[in-house]
C-alpha cells in the first residue's frame, strides 16, 4: 500500500498537481499579505495625520495652496461632467416621462439622483482622477529622490508637511465642489427636459423642490467629505510607499487611482445604504 | 583616536532576505573628518541612515553621544536631527521651492528668527558655498555641483554636530570634486563639527579624510587614520585602494 501511495505522490501528474497548489497558495498569500500591509499601513497614515490635527499642527499657506491646485483647478472638468451627466440623464428620462404622463416627476428624479448619488460620486471620481494620481506622483517622485528622507532628517514631519495640507483642502474644496456639480448638473437635466420635452422650467424646479430636501443636500455633502479623505490618504500612501524610481512612481499613480475609485464607488453604496435607509 | 561623538555598536541591518550590516561596529571621533570606503551596495550609505535615526538596526545600538538612537520616540529622533545635517547623494532639494526657501525651511521650522534674520543666516551659508547669486532660483536651474553646494548649505545652515555627506563627489568632473572636497573641510573647521563623508573617490578622500574605516561585507575591516589604512596588510583592503581586479575581493 505505502509503495503504491508512494508511485503516485511521484508521478508526474501528482508533481504537477501540487506545484500548481502550491503556485496558486503562495499568490493567493501573497495578495492576502499585501491586503492586510496596505490597510495596516493605511490606518496609521490615517492615525498619524488625525493626531498632527488634532495638534493643530497645520500649515495655512500649504492648505490654501493644494485649494487651489486640487480643488479650484478641478472645478472646470467637474462643472462639465456633471452638466453632461445630468443632461444625459434628463434626455433619457424626459421624453419617456412625458409620454406614460409622469412629465411633472422629471425635475423631482433629475435632483434626486443628481443631489444624492451622481453629483458627490461623480465629482469624487473626477477629482480621484486628477488629484488623486497628482497626489500619488508627487510623493512617488519625492520618496524616489530622497526629498522625503531629507524632509525627515530636517526634522520634519512628512505627514504634518505634506499630507495633513492636502487633506484639508480637499475636505473643504470637494464638497464645494460637489454643491457646483448638483446646480449644474439639475440645471443641464432643467434645460434638457424643456428643450427635448416640453417640461416648462416652472414644473421642472417646483418637482425638484418637493422631492429633494436640505437634508439630501447635506447627506451628499457628507459624502463628498469622506471621499475626499480617501482620495487624500490612498494618493499619500501609494506616494510615500513608492520604491523603484520613475516606474514606481507611475506604478503608484495608476494604483491609487485604481484603489480609489473602486473604493469610491463601494463607499457610496455603503453610505447610500445607511444614510437613505428607510427613505 | 579622539572621543567619539556617534558609535554604531554591533549592528545588524536586514533588508528582507539581504544582510546589509552583520554586527558592525565603528565609531566617529569628533572634530574630525570620517570617511566610509567600500564597494557598491556595501552598507556605506545604511551606516548614514542610521546616524540620522532614518533606519533602525534590526539588532545593535545606534548612540549619538550618550543617547541610544534606537530607542528614541519620534519627537525625541525629530529634536536629535537638529543636530545633524545630512547632505543627500543627489541634493534632494524640495523642487517646488527656491533654493533659499530650500535652505530657510530647517531655520522656519525650528526657530523663532525674523524673516530677516533667517535670510541673513541663508545669504551667509549660500556665500560660503559660493552660491548667494542663487537665493531665488529653482533647483532645477542648477547644475550638478551646484545642486549639491546647496545640499551643503542646507544640511549645515542650523549648525549642526554632525554633518553627514552621502557620496558628496559622485557624478562631478575633477574640478567640481575638488571645490566640494575644499567645501567639506572648511565647513568643517567653520562650523567646528564632526563629519562623516561616504565616498568612492580615493583622492577625494586622501585630500580631506582626518580617518578612514573600510566597509566590506557588512563589517568595518579597516580603520584608522588615512596613513594607517593605507598600510593596511589587508589583501582586501589593498585590493581596493589600487583599484586592482586580482584579489580576494569577488567580482
Amino acid at each position: 500500500m505505502a509503495q503504491v501511495l508512494r508511485e503516485v505522490e511521484e508521478s508526474p501528474t501528482a508533481q504537477a498537481v501540487e506545484r500548481v497548489s502550491v503556485g496558486v497558495l503562495a499568490s493567493v498569500g501573497r495578495r492576502v499579505s499585501d491586503m492586510l500591509e496596505f490597510a495596516g499601513g493605511l490606518t496609521l497614515l490615517m492615525w498619524e495625520t488625525i493626531k498632527t490635527i488634532a495638534r493643530l499642527r497645520i500649515r495655512f499657506a500649504e492648505t490654501l495652496n493644494q485649494c487651489y491646485l486640487l480643488g479650484y483647478q478641478s472645478l472646470i472638468i467637474v462643472l462639465l461632467t456633471s452638466l453632461f451627466t445630468g443632461m444625459v440623464f434628463s434626455l433619457e428620462s424626459a421624453v419617456q416621462a412625458v409620454q406614460y404622463g409622469f412629465g411633472s416627476f422629471v425635475g423631482g428624479i433629475v435632483s434626486y439622483t443628481v443631489v444624492r448619488e451622481l453629483g458627490p460620486m461623480l465629482s469624487a471620481v473626477v477629482v480621484a482622477g486628477r488629484a488623486c494620481a497628482a497626489i500619488a506622483a508627487e510623493l512617488g517622485s519625492m520618496e524616489v529622490t530622497e526629498q522625503i528622507e531629507a524632509l525627515k532628517s530636517l526634522g520634519l514631519a512628512p505627514v504634518r508637511f505634506l499630507v495633513v495640507p492636502r487633506l484639508l483642502a480637499l475636505m473643504i474644496m470637494l464638497p464645494l465642489l460637489t454643491v457646483f456639480a448638483d446646480v449644474i448638473g439639475v440645471y443641464g437635466g432643467q434645460w434638457i427636459a424643456h428643450a427635448q420635452a416640453h417640461i416648462g422650467t416652472e414644473d421642472f424646479m417646483a418637482s425638484a423642490r418637493q422631492t429633494v430636501g436640505f437634508e439630501d443636500v447635506v447627506k451628499g455633502l457628507f459624502k463628498a467629505l469622506v471621499f475626499a479623505v480617501v482620495i487624500v490618504m490612498i494618493g499619500s500612501y501609494q506616494g510615500l510607499t513608492t520604491k523603484g524610481g520613475a516606474a514606481g512612481v507611475g506604478k503608484s499613480a495608476t494604483s491609487a487611482v485604481v484603489t480609489c475609485i473602486i473604493l469610491i464607488f463601494i463607499l457610496n453604496f455603503v453610505m447610500s445604504y445607511f444614510l437613505y435607509a428607510g427613505a | 583616536m579622539d572621543e567619539p561623538i556617534a558609535r554604531i555598536d554591533d549592528v545588524s541591518v536586514r533588508f528582507g532576505e539581504r544582510v546589509v550590516l552583520q554586527n558592525c561596529s565603528l565609531e566617529i571621533p569628533e572634530g574630525a573628518i570620517t570617511c566610509i570606503i567600500g564597494l557598491s551596495g556595501a552598507g556605506k550609505s545604511t551606516i548614514l541612515r542610521l546616524l540620522d535615526g532614518l533606519l533602525l538596526p534590526n539588532s545593535g545600538h545606534v548612540y549619538l553621544r550618550e543617547h541610544d538612537i534606537c530607542h528614541m520616540r519620534e519627537s525625541q529622533l525629530i529634536e536629535m536631527r537638529t543636530k545633524i545635517g545630512f547632505a543627500f547623494q543627489f541634493a534632494a532639494l524640495f523642487d517646488s521651492m527656491t533654493v533659499g526657501d530650500n535652505i530657510s525651511l530647517p531655520l522656519r521650522e525650528h526657530t523663532t528668527l525674523s524673516e530677516k534674520e533667517i535670510r541673513d543666516i541663508v545669504m551667509h551659508t549660500l556665500e560660503s558655498v559660493g552660491l548667494a547669486h542663487t537665493y531665488d532660483n529653482m533647483p532645477s536651474e542648477l547644475s550638478g555641483g551646484m545642486l549639491k553646494r546647496a545640499g551643503f548649505a542646507r544640511a549645515v545652515v542650523t549648525n549642526p554636530e554632525l554633518v553627514l555627506y552621502d557620496e558628496p563627489t559622485t557624478g562631478v568632473d575633477p574640478i567640481v570634486t575638488h571645490l566640494l572636497t575644499d567645501t567639506i573641510k572648511r565647513l568643517r573647521k567653520q562650523l567646528n563639527a564632526t563629519a562623516v563623508v561616504i565616498s568612492h573617490d580615493l583622492q577625494s578622500i586622501y585630500m580631506m579624510a582626518d580617518y578612514v574605516a573600510m566597509l566590506f561585507e557588512g563589517a568595518i575591516i579597516a580603520n584608522g587614520t588615512v596613513d594607517e589604512v593605507r598600510k593596511s596588510t589587508n589583501p582586501i583592503v589593498q585590493q581596493f585602494l589600487q583599484g586592482s581586479e586580482v584579489g580576494p575581493i569577488p567580482l
